[in-house]
């Protein structure tokens, strides 16, 4: 019974970290890809940690292996978030059918600051409400 | 039953290890070859806990523990990098 639920948890785990790696070939932008990798690649790493918790059944074994699905939790999104953002500033070319970009032109380029949208500016200064 | 398994998950492993390979080859930007090398780190650390159950072989998992914050440290350092003064991809 343990390693059928065992091996369930690592087939499980390995295909969704197939996923991962497919999407990281098919997507055709970086935004697209760090979407893919991210949360498929996690959820297939921490999906076999937790197997590797089940078949030894060790007080030991399971606190690394929980603490291994801790740091991946912590630092992937973190990691992620780093590089969409450094990506975005270097100027990597979105897919050639996105429709909107909400960020264009929000950024200054010298200090990486967000600047507020015009419209919220203007509506800010005068009470009067935008018809 | 549960070798089967396994030679499965192996298998599955170690065809995304191969897709991941293609991804970091392929670019086109040093951003995308970041996120491929993150994806080789996490499949990494699949690879150690087949290994581990096969094996029996537990103070593995502790490399997997330092491989998980290497590879998020390498990113952070990457992003940095691209961030502070790496060149501009669209000038």
């Amino acid at each position: 019974m343990i390693e059928l639920i065992t091996g369930f948890f690592l087939v499980i785990g390995a295909a969704f970290m197939m996923v991962a790696a497919l999407g990281l070939v098919r997507m055709p932008d970086l935004p697209m890809r760090l979407h893919a990798t991210t949360k498929a690649g996690v959820l297939g790493a921490g999906l076999m940690m937790v197997g590797v918790a089940v078949y030894f059944g060790d007080g030991g074994v399971t606190a690394r292996a929980v603490a291994v699905i801790g740091f991946l939790l912590l630092t992937a999104p973190v990691a992620a978030h780093a590089i969409g953002r450094a990506g975005y500033f270097v100027g990597v070319p979105l897919w050639e059918h996105t429709r909107s970009d909400e960020l264009k032109g929000r950024y200054d380029d010298k200090t990486h600051t967000l600047a507020s949208p015009p419209e919220m500016n203007e509506s800010s200064a005068d009470d009067e409400p935008r018809r | 039953m549960f070798e089967i398994a396994i030679i499965v998950a192996n298998v599955l492993l170690s065809i995304s290890l191969v897709l991941g390979f293609w991804r970091l080859y392929l670019g086109p930007t040093l951003p995308d070859r970041v996120v491929a090398l993150e994806l080789i780190a996490s499949l990494t650390i699949g690879f150690i806990a087949v290994y581990v159950i096969s094996s029996g072989r537990t103070p593995f998992i502790d490399v997997a523990m330092v491989l998980a914050l290497t590879a998020f440290l390498a990113a952070i350092g990457f992003a940095r990098y691209l961030e502070k003064g790496g060149h501009r991809e669209d000038d």
